[in-house]
């Protein structure tokens, strides 16, 4: 944002920058601390509340009594339940979250497996969302009412509340059965499965450090028709708030004053309102880029796509509590990170919290 | 404002079209066979513990048994690691001879001591399927002493009954009797775990195939043996990836991606079925379809009603249009193609019958019942489709929906009123099914063995007994017949609804030849698979 624009705010009240910092990070950080503490104690609760029984994930249904018996001590359940949160607890800060009663591995083990494939395809999807959902929400803005305005919000809406399972396997079923367009299911091809040495997990980023640009081309192909999926979805939403935001905007005073002033619309338009509409939407990107690192457990279905959603929803479904617990650990720790960093850009571009600087 | 139209556009034009990628694509290679199917269930890899259908049938093609069987014939038992057999003449001591000339993967040589090792192993670890080998007597403590190794390649082993010498076999067919490189095994060996804690995602067998890696939920490579002690596979490389849609792997099996889709649907089974490139193939497993009824609740406890339940479901049209081609009717506890599998199929829809049976029991006008039912698509629309034609007498049946580990266990607690489930034999001998469906030695609520029975509250001491001593007849034939008869029985009485047995169909694609569909998961083979160009 360039200085001296017409910026009509009230300034917030001025005070002592580093105590006050101190003061306010010591207060974040304790939030944090309760808010993940909380998000475990709760999830843990309704792990034991559910009424599955995690000994049967682990030694099936023909398991003779002894068997059972003996997994269950395994397990941990024969202790009181304030006592095994205890003890998830207390490994959790040590970095244990225990081990998978399915994959039979540390937990901490399968999230490195499996976050970096969901990591790879919200970022790609959360970039095309909001490559193309500002612009288009700027466009509807400016066009309210009109056609363009119109055709924007039925595309936004179609994104929005199309069944994402659904619109996955039409885009299966055009762009790679029919059209050649795209690579199927999975990350990469089975030819190309060995050729990779995992060093991020990335595989975009693996193969392009490694110079092995076909595998390269073979996991953007792949990647490709996810991502445009997600990214659609997440369009969908960040446009509609874009558009809502630069409503709001393009109402307020400032802008009328600029107007006067002879600022060029184009300049009214891209810098005062989108800047200040931005104030908001980063909050609104962060949210759906968490919403999206959560692991999209349909997405991740139709695409076979080895990630967090699908992991967690396994675990769910076998009472893997330790996984469950571990996973929501991941997500709460991402909506916690990506909350927070939001709240640091939100004091970055507002101009009240510049100008105190 | 032009920019924005252009911006428009381009924004438009972009997301669209989405600039085509001619990816580097690869169909599959010659010498690799690719199947997809939801390999979600696979926990671990280690034969003292597999007990999973994907899991076992990837043993099946790794490891070896002591005895295998035909899966065309199974009642033709002949030896794979032990060459051959006698049993003692009071019918309590197996003594079995090794194989000569055999390895390992690893290149260790197979001698007596690999499956004592494997057996004992088996049952002091206790996991899921130790049962199998428990049954005759063994435990933790006697185990070294009723397994013993009498030469280099020779042992014994001693139960504590006469067993029928088929059930003992059979039984060491099944993947919990696979047999373990011993040296390999221990020499990854942590506290006494005889490698357990190894074993679980590694590979110590001598199998077709070596177990190369497996990525839970999304990958399972096996290579080629080169120790193997049969003909070579034509196939280098098999792998098994996770795509757990029916519809998503039809895509692929159409595209050539893959080569065998192993979940499809009667919709994509319908859809294929004109695709030249693809060939559907389909084999009779063992796993039946059924409903428990539990003797707890008031309605269901009465024997006409056991019975009007039976003649109120519409087998034929559940079969050939829900299922379509994905079962076949059966009404037996027993599958067809075990020894004394009752064919007969007594019962068919007929709601007047089931009208007077239920006027007969005191309940003219029907009564509500609930039944737990897996959210699974297809035990979802059986479900439904029971639902109303119980509905014709009165029935008013609410269905329960909850997902698989929820509604067992319930069921597993008693607390349900009936409970639509599905069940796979353990092993190939008659009584893996008559110990779970018609043997129930203590109905208490703290029984040390909790069988199907059990678990629908059914007290049976003298059929107890008839399934006890069919366990103990070693002519085959009176064997088969004393089934037959258990059956038959069973079939009239029981407050077991039972429906249908599986098949099992998959899409191949035409260039595929060679896979062999057992009748249990771990019979599936593709040793013997090639592709033609």
């Amino acid at each position: 944002m360039t200085p001296g624009t017409a910026r009509t705010k009230p300034a917030g009240r001025r005070g002592g920058a580093v105590p006050r910092l101190a003061v306010r990070g010591a207060r974040l950080v304790a939030t944090l601390a309760v808010t993940l503490l909380g998000l475990l104690f709760v999830t843990f609760l309704i792990g034991r509340v559910v009424p599955v029984d995690p000994v049967l994930a682990v030694v099936g249904d023909r398991a003779s009594q002894s068997t059972y018996d003996a997994a269950y001590i395994e397990l941990g359940l024969d202790k009181p339940l304030y006592q095994q949160f205890w003890i998830f607890l207390k490994n959790a800060l040590t970095g244990d979250l225990g081990t998978s009663i399915l994959t039979k591995k540390p937990i901490v083990e399968d999230i490195k497996r499996v976050f970096p494939a969901t990591l790879e395809l919200a970022t790609a999807g959360i970039l095309i969302g909001t490559v193309f959902g500002i612009p288009l929400g700027v466009l509807a803005a400016v066009r309210q009412g009109g056609i363009a305005d119109q055709m924007i919000r039925v595309f936004g809406l179609i994104g929005y509340s199309a069944p994402i399972f659904w619109l996955g396997l039409l885009g299966l079923l055009v762009f790679y059965a029919k059209l050649d367009w795209v690579a199927g299911p999975g990350r990469i091809d089975i030819s190309y499965e060995y050729s990779i040495t995992p060093a991020t997990g990335l595989l975009l980023l693996d193969s392009a450090m490694q110079g092995q640009w076909d595998a390269f081309r073979n996991v953007l192909a792949h990647l490709a028709l996810p991502a445009l999926l997600l990214g659609y979805f997440s369009m969908a939403y960040i446009s509609r708030m874009t558009r809502s935001f630069m409503l709001n905007e393009l109402a307020q005073e400032y802008i009328i004053t600029a107007r006067v002033k002879g600022v060029s619309e184009t300049r009214i338009i891209w810098v005062h309102a989108l800047g200040n509409a931005a104030v908001p939407l980063v909050t609104v990107v962060a949210l759906s880029y968490a919403g999206l690192l959560e692991g999209s457990v349909l997405t991740e279905t139709v695409f076979a796509w080895p990630g967090l959603g699908q992991y967690l929803t396994n675990s769910l479904q076998n009472a893997d509590m330790n996984a469950v617990l571990g996973g929501t650990l991941v997500i709460g720790i991402i909506f916690v990170g990506l909350n927070l960093l939001s709240d640091l850009l939100y004091n970055l571009l507002d101009p009240r919290v510049r100008r105190r600087k | 404002m032009k920019h924005f139209a252009k911006l428009a556009a381009a924004a438009a034009v972009a997301a669209i079209i989405g600039a085509p990628m001619t990816a580097a694509r690869a169909e599959t290679p010659p010498d690799t066979l690719i199947q997809a199917w939801a390999i979600d269930d696979i926990i671990t890899l280690d034969p003292a513990e597999v007990f999973e259908f994907t899991a076992s049938e990837i043993l099946g093609n790794s490891y070896q048994p002591l005895v295998g069987y035909d899966v065309k014939d199974v009642s033709q038992i002949h030896g794979v690691i032990a060459e051959s057999w006698t049993v003692s003449e009071d019918g309590k001591t197996f003594t079995f001879q090794i194989r000569p000339g055999m390895t390992f993967a690893s290149g260790n040589p197979i001698t007596a001591a690999d499956p004592v090792f494997s057996l004992q192993r088996a049952i002091k670890l206790d996991k899921s399927p130790a049962f199998i080998l428990t049954q005759f007597g063994f435990n933790a403590g006697n185990v070294d002493e009723k397994i013993r190794q009498t030469g280099d390649m020779t042992f014994e082993f001693e139960m504590d009954q006469a067993y029928a010498p088929s059930l003992v076999l059979y039984c060491l067919t099944a993947t919990v009797g696979f047999v373990v490189d011993k040296e390999l095994a221990l020499s990854h060996e942590q506290d006494g775990d005889f490698g357990y804690d190894w074993l679980k995602t590694n590979y110590a067998g001598s199998g077709a195939f070596t177990i190369r890696d497996w990525r839970a939920n999304e990958v399972v490579v096996l290579e080629r043996n080169d120790n193997y002690s049969g003909d070579a596979p034509a196939m280098a490389r098999a792998i098994y990836r996770h795509i757990p849609e029916g519809a998503t792997q039809r895509l692929l099996l159409e595209k050539g991606d893959i080569d065998i889709a192993r979940s499809l649907g009667s919709e994509e089974i319908t859809a294929l079925q004109d695709n030249p490139d693809v060939k559907i193939e389909s084999g009779v497993k063992g796993s039946i379809y059924y409903l428990g009824l539990s003797q707890k609740n008031e309605y269901l406890s009465k024997p006409e009603v056991r019975q009007a339940m039976k003649y109120l479901v519409d087998y034929a049209t559940i079969a050939d249009t829900i299922m379509k081609g994905r079962v076949k009717v059966h009404q037996a506890f027993l599958p067809e193609g075990f020894l004394g599998a009752l064919n007969d199929t007594p019962f068919e829809l007929n709601v007047e019958k089931a009208k007077e049976l239920l006027a007969e029991a005191g309940v003219p006008d029907g009564f509500k019942v609930t039944m737990d039912t897996r959210n699974t698509p297809e035990i979802t629309a059986i479900a439904e489709a029971i639902q109303q034609t119980m509905a014709g007498a009165g029935i008013e049946m609410e269905l329960i929906p909850g997902d698989g580990q929820q509604t067992l266990t319930k069921y597993r607690a008693r607390n349900h009123d009936i409970y639509i489930g599905r069940w796979g034999p353990d092993y190939q001998d008659p009584h893996t099914n008559a110990d779970t469906f018609a043997r129930n030695p203590d109905n208490g609520d703290d029984a040390a063995s909790k069988p199907l029975a059990w678990r629908n509250s059914w007290d049976i001491p003298e059929m107890t007994a008839k399934a006890d001593a069919a366990v103990l007849e070693k002519d085959t034939d009176k064997r088969a017949d004393m089934y037959l008869e258990l059956q038959a029985e069973h079939q009239q009485v029981s407050p077991f609804v039972i429906m249908f047995q599986e098949i099992e169909v998959l899409g191949i694609r035409e260039n595929v030849d060679g896979f062999v569909i057992g009748p249990s998961f771990n019979d599936n083979s593709f040793k013997k698979v090639s592709k033609s160009e």
